[in-house]
């Protein structure tokens, strides 16, 4: 396998494993859907409204929870000084840590966004609209988000200040994806939302791994 | 280049900004005091009666809130690429006045508002993309006080400023087009007659003047700062 | 000067007010600090 596939199944059957951080993603996720109607009251119509809104910022909210670990384990343990040496470019090493970690947060959030917003009583069509915005959408979160992990790595509560460094960053991505939703639901379309969205993931995508490796090396090198 | 990294020097900087100090506060509380009379003097706008008089301070604070960024942008880029010395510094010192800068403009912009539109806040796409701004703020000086290291933390902090940089043509550009979908209000953007004109840019250009004066000062108070540390480091050892 | 703000004047003023807060306290502050900074520099000096 090469080393990019090796780092990429170690970092799924890493996040597997410990505590599952598919489950407690997903956990959350629900439970802010659930929360949700408790706080604005039950009316269908209403919900129906805010419910592109609500399972975008849920599921960000959810990818997040798992981000600060994405090199404090590697960088506890001293593992990251080897893999920064490897011959894998640094980039790439970064690229792989955000495939996993979509694999294993944004994938399965996306996969159980259309139940939950069957809860919110969203019409299929909306519905096919926000899984295909959470399916694009998603690794942006993880793109964007491993910049801030790699930022904070070295803090001992970094995962305090992770959140404040990239929901700004990551406001676009929420904007198009629920703003895509909320057009279909208005019928107008949802391509609009969803092309400016796959152009924010697709450059996050490209870029992070850049930011994020250079982050890397100036925590390693001191 | 080379102009640039003459006072990238503390000592260069601190003869620097020494000289020009004393003008730029001068010409901060001129353009200030100027503007200040010239608005309070002249006849009630005809759409907007006196309210065009928060204008005068919230449109400079907004101004001047992307300008600060730009600046520790500029700065960080420096820091990174070139490893100008000063530039760390100087970006750090401008954070808060920028946030400052900020915050002003959504309060402003807030009581601006109500009297226009009826409520203290539309998620108008200006307001809202400042909001995202002053988030990006806190961030940015959140950073820098978490991690210990300084020179790690001027390394991380730039970069955090350059992605911010990059993202924030992409968040308005992302707001606006979401306050289009909503057909939210955009603020009323009707020209301004010459009587008003002059009061704003006098205002801006005290605002900027004032941006600039502090933003010596807080350098020149972080020089100090580090000789300090060095005494007292060299004290103790 | 014509300081009749009718009837905005609770707008105005709340706004104007905030601004001279908010820039005059980070003046005063700044200025402070460089004054300490000035201060606890010489007194190192003088140690040394």
């Amino acid at each position: 396998m090469s080393p990019f596939a090796t780092l990429l199944v170690r970092d799924v059957k890493l996040a597997a494993r410990s505590g599952g951080s598919a489950a407690l993603a997903l956990s959350f996720f629900a439970l802010v859907a659930t929360l949700m109607p408790l706080g604005v009251g039950a009316d269908l119509r209403l919900l129906a409204r805010i419910a592109g809104g609500v399972l975008w910022v849920g599921a960000v909210l959810a990818a997040l929870l798992s981000l600060d670990r994405l090199f404090q384990g590697d960088y506890e343990d001293g593992s990251l000084d080897l893999i920064a040496l490897s011959p894998l470019p640094l980039e790439l090493t970064a690229l792989a840590k955000i495939f996993a970690h979509w694999l294993s947060t944004g994938l399965p959030l996306t996969l159980l966004s259309p139940l939950l917003a069957l809860m919110f009583n969203l019409p299929p069509v909306p519905t096919l609209v926000l899984f295909v915005s959470l399916l694009i959408g998603t690794p942006a979160v993880s793109a964007v988000g491993a910049i801030g992990a790699s930022l904070t790595l070295s803090l001992k509560r970094g995962g305090l200040i992770l959140p404040l460094l990239i929901l700004p960053l990551l406001s676009p991505a929420v904007i198009f994806g629920a703003g895509a939703v909320s057009a279909s639901m208005d019928g107008l379309g949802a391509a609009g939302g969803l092309e400016l969205l796959a152009a924010f993931a697709f450059g996050a995508v490209l870029l992070s791994p850049f930011a994020t490796a250079a982050c890397v090396r100036l925590n390693l090198g001191g | 280049m080379n102009w640039l990294f003459r006072y990238a020097n503390p000592h260069e900087f601190m003869r620097l900004s020494g000289a020009v100090l004393p003008f730029t506060a001068i010409a901060t509380a001129l353009c200030i005091g100027l503007s200040l009379y010239l608005g309070f003097s002249a006849p009630p706008d005809y759409q907007q009666g006196r309210t065009v008089l928060i204008l005068y301070i919230h449109v400079p604070a907004a101004t001047c809130a992307m300008t600060v960024y730009g600046a520790i942008a500029v700065c960080s880029l420096l820091s990174l690429v070139w490893r100008h010395p000063l530039s760390d510094t100087a970006a750090r010192a401008a954070a808060p006045l920028g946030a400052i800068f900020t915050a002003l403009g959504l309060i402003t912009g807030a009581l601006w508002g109500k009297p226009m539109w009826g409520t203290y806040w539309v998620w108008d796409a200006r307001l809202t993309s400042f909001l995202l701004l002053l988030f990006i703020y806190f961030g940015y000086m959140a950073l820098w006080n978490a991690i210990e290291d300084e020179t790690k933390a001027a390394r991380a902090a730039a970069i955090l400023a350059l992605v911010g940089a990059v993202n924030i043509p992409i968040i308005k550009f992302s707001v606006e087009w979401w306050s289009t979908l909503h057909q939210g209000e955009s603020i009323v953007s009707g020209k301004l007659a010459p009587v008003f004109l002059a009061p704003l840019l006098l205002m801006m250009a005290g605002y900027m003047l004032l941006f600039i004066t502090l933003w010596m000062v807080r350098i020149r108070t972080a020089i100090l700062e580090r000789r300090a540390t060095v005494l007292m480091q060299r004290g103790t050892a | 000067m014509n300081f009749d703000m009718s009837p905005y004047g609770a707008y105005i003023w709340p706004a104007y007010g905030v601004s001279v807060l908010a820039l005059g306290g980070i003046t005063l502050w700044s200025w402070l600090r460089w004054q300490w900074a000035k201060a606890k520099l010489a007194a190192l000096e003088k140690k040394t």
